[in-house]
Parts: structure tokens; sequence; C-alpha cells
């Protein structure tokens, strides 16, 4: 049998992770009401072949939960990650397009952004819009676009410095032209990639904010909330509450930064290199 | 009709010196000028500023008498030193020679462009097949003056004479001005009608006459 090439590994190993993730979520969506509905005869069960993770305090089943919550994580990721994504190339484009003093002004937002620790800001951001997904959107969205945004604002002036985007011009071709033509399709690939790495921190984000109090409201089954609960139970040894929900969302969460990583391999083959 | 550079002064930086100072230069179309200096006299800044990339700090690049223009293809078309970093990586290079905006077999042939050539990307061709690419570009635009800078400095000599072939033999037919920035003395004296040695101009005589000419 021939060997693939590492492309082909690579390309089939994304393309598993991205149908697995798409089952959880889909799995957490369709997911009937009553599926995740209380029962005290069965509560505080610890894992067994009918309930591998077990059930919390209500008698809910813990997978069922788990699966619930992280579908409301990935679609609040989703979202903010993409709010995000899209904030970072109007400032990116802006900052690179736009006068030296807009560059500037910009390249301080950043800074300032950054130099605030992201968990303390969502919390502030979502605190302060009545916390709930509204909150939560709002905080996540505003604290995640300023490494995309610094990224792509460099590989616009690194581009727009390129020559043969002044040969272009030279040829007759107006700036939008080369704006579509030559500039979008490099900063495609990097917009895609940016905004799949920024999902697991949003994610990350949502289920600890959710889990201080902040987020989501108790009675929404997301990751932060499970964990939250569980603390109460923990130190009556039902370790299942904490540790199952807790490395499910690791998984998850390590699964979509590989696909994020491994996707960059693929659209840009020089960083496989590295 | 000529394209002139009167009286022009360029700096990158109002903090650094002078690059070029109150030089003047013209190119008549139909003629084919030589433009002879070791590193650092102002070569290739200066088939900058006669192709437009860059505006003069003092003095004026003119076109028949007017400003070059900004919009729509330049007339006056320059041709780099290094062809790989003159097209887009990601284009395959039919795409690169269509964005001049016209496609002439005679042109492709002449220049020994190959068909299988035309889907591959520019990492993929060697530096002396890319530059046919450019020059077959510039060409392709319908450009009256071409600024070759060093265009054949780090290709072997058979490829060079090919490429100055094609560009002398289009030059006489569409009745353009060529302007080749170079080291090669022996390159200048076989494809000019008229050499300017920047160094010996700036000894010898200015601002009054900067241009030396040296007989054929």
């Amino acid at each position: 049998m021939k060997r693939f090439n590492r492309r082909t590994k690579v390309v089939v190993l994304t393309a598993a992770m991205a149908v697995i993730l798409a089952a959880v979520y889909t799995a957490g969506i369709f997911l009937p009401g009553d599926a995740v509905a209380g029962s005290f005869l069965n509560a505080k069960k610890p894992p067994s072949w009918e309930q591998p993770f077990g059930t919390d305090a209500l008698g809910r089943d813990l997978l069922m939960r788990t699966l619930k919550g992280l579908a409301v994580s990935m679609t609040i990721g989703l979202a903010a990650s993409l709010i995000s994504a899209l904030i970072a190339v109007f400032v990116s484009l802006a900052a690179a397009a736009g006068s030296k003093r807009l560059d500037a002004f910009v390249n301080w937002v950043i800074d300032l952004v950054m130099s605030v620790p992201h968990t303390i800001l969502v919390i502030l951001i979502s605190f302060a819009m009545g916390r709930g997904v509204r909150g939560l959107l709002a905080g996540i969205a505003a604290t995640h676009w300023c490494s995309l945004a610094r990224l792509l604002r460099a590989e616009v002036l690194q581009l727009r410095s390129q020559q043969y985007i002044a040969v272009s011009r030279k040829l007759g071709k107006t700036s939008g032209w080369i704006f579509a033509h030559h500039l979008l399709p490099h900063l495609i690939p990097q917009f895609f990639v940016g905004l799949l790495l920024l999902f697991p921190h949003a994610v990350l984000h949502e289920a600890s904010v959710s889990f201080l109090g902040f987020g989501l409201p108790p009675e929404q089954p997301a990751i932060g909330i499970i964990l939250s609960e569980s603390m109460r139970y923990i130190s009556a040894g039902m370790w299942w509450q904490a540790v199952l929900p807790g490395l499910t969302l690791v998984l998850i969460v390590l699964l979509v930064d590989r696909l994020g990583d491994n996707l960059r391999m693929v659209l840009d083959p020089h960083s496989a290199q590295e | 009709m000529p394209l002139e550079a009167r009286n022009i002064s360029f700096r990158y930086h109002k903090r650094q010196p002078w690059v070029l100072e109150n030089r003047s230069l013209s190119l008549c179309r139909g003629e084919r000028l030589a433009l002879l200096a070791p590193s650092g006299y102002g070569k290739t800044t200066l088939a900058l500023l006669l192709s437009g990339y860059l505006k003069p700090t003092k003095g004026q690049i003119l076109l028949d008498e007017k400003p070059l223009p900004q919009k729509g293809v330049c007339p006056v078309q320059l041709i780099y030193q290094h062809p790989e970093k003159a097209m887009n990586p990601r284009w395959r290079l039919k795409r690169v020679l269509e964005e001049s905006g016209g496609m002439q077999q005679n042109i492709l042939d002449a220049f020994g462009i190959e068909h299988a050539w035309l889907n591959r990307f520019p990492g993929e061709l060697s530096g002396g097949e890319l530059q046919r690419f450019c020059v077959a570009r510039a060409l392709l635009s319908g450009a009256d003056y071409l600024i070759c800078d060093e265009i054949s400095t780090m290709l072997d000599v058979i490829t060079q004479a090919q490429i100055w072939k094609v560009i002398l033999e289009e030059g006489e037919k569409r009745n353009m001005g060529i302007l080749a920035v170079t080291h090669n003395w022996h390159l200048a004296r076989r494809i000019a009608t008229r050499i300017v040695d920047l160094q010996v101009s700036e000894a010898l005589a200015r601002p009054a006459s900067p241009d030396v000419y040296f007989p054929r």
C-alpha cells in the first residue's frame, strides 16, 4: 500500500475532527428536553453503563447535560469568535489603510485591551450588560479581537509594500481591484484560522465566567454552570459531577485548537515547515 | 515626445543625504539609453522615479511635457531586477500575464515561453524564466517606454541575450524608448544608442549639462 503523505494525513485528520465536533454539536442541539429531566430516585448516582457520566444532585443525566451544555457553549463561542474576528478585520484594515494617527490609535487600543486580563474584562462587561447570553457575547467579543487584529494589520502592511502590488497599480488596476485580487486571497485563510483559534478561548471564557456566576443563568445547562454546581458535592465524594464534564470540555477545546493548527498547515504550507 | 527628468533631486527622508541631486535626463522614443554607474549612485532610484514608483523631492518627471498619468495603464513600465518579487506568488503565470490586459501569442513565442509554464506558479520556475514573464507583461501592456533596472544581471549570458534580443526587436517595431540600467559595460555597448555614466557626468558637468555622451 502506498504511504500517505503528510498533507493527506493532516487533511483526513482535520476532516475527522470537524465531523466529531459537528456530531457533538448537533447531538446537543437536537437532544429532547426530557433527556435532562430530573428524578430524585436517580439522584447522585455514580457512573454506570446506563448513565456513563452519572447523575447530579437533582437526578439529571450528566452525559446528556454535558452534551446540551457543550452545544450552548459552542454556540456562544462560535458567535463570539465570529463577532471578534469581524471586529479584527475591520480594525486591522482601518489601521493598515488609514492615516498614521489612526494606526497609532488602533495600536494603543489593542495594547490597552491586551494589558487587562481577559477574564476580568469579560466579567466586567458581562456584568454591566446584564449577564446572560447577551452580556457574555459582548464581553467575549470585545476582548478577543486584539491578537487577530494585530496579525491581520501586519499582514496587510506587509502585502501593501510588495512590488507586485506596485506593478499592478502601474498596470492600471484600481485600489479596489488590487484589494479584491491581491490582498483578499491572502487574508481569507488568515481570517478563518484566526477565527478557529479564537473559538476555544471563547468557549473557555464562557465556561469560566459562568462558573464564577457572572455569565449564564443557573437553569441553563452550560458546562460552567454544571461545574459550579458540582463544587457543592465534590467534598462528599461525588467526583464524577466535576471530573467528567470538565474533561469533556477540555477534550473539545483541544480538538478545536488542533483543528485550527491543522487547517493552518493545509491553507498556509509555509507554516507547516516551522 | 520625450520622457524627461527635469532638475530632479531625491532623498528618502528629510534627515538623509540626497540620493540624486539636481539631475536631468531625457529619453526619446526609439532611443536606447544605457545608464551606467557603480553601486550607490542612485541608478535604481532614478529608474523608480522615471517610472513613477517614487516622487521626486524636487523637480519634475515629464512625459510629453505633462506629469506621468496617475490612473490607467502607465505608458512607462519598469522591469525589476528580481522578477519573483514582482509577481503574486499565489497566482498562476497565465494570470500574471493577463494582468497586463492583453495576450499576444507572438510575444510569448518570441520569449520562448512554453505553454506548460502558464499553468505553473512563480515558485516553480527559475529566475530567467520568470524574468521573461515580467518583460512580456510590460510589453503586453502596450508601454511606450521601458525602464529596465538590471533586468539581466543575475541571468546567464544565453538567457540574457535571448531576452535582450526580443526587447530590442519589439522596441524597434513599436518605436519604444528603452532605458537600461546596468553595471555591465559590454551589455551597454551592445544595446545602447546612447550611454550615460552618472559617475562621470557628476564629475565633469553638473548641473549645466548632466548627460555625457559616448559615441557608439
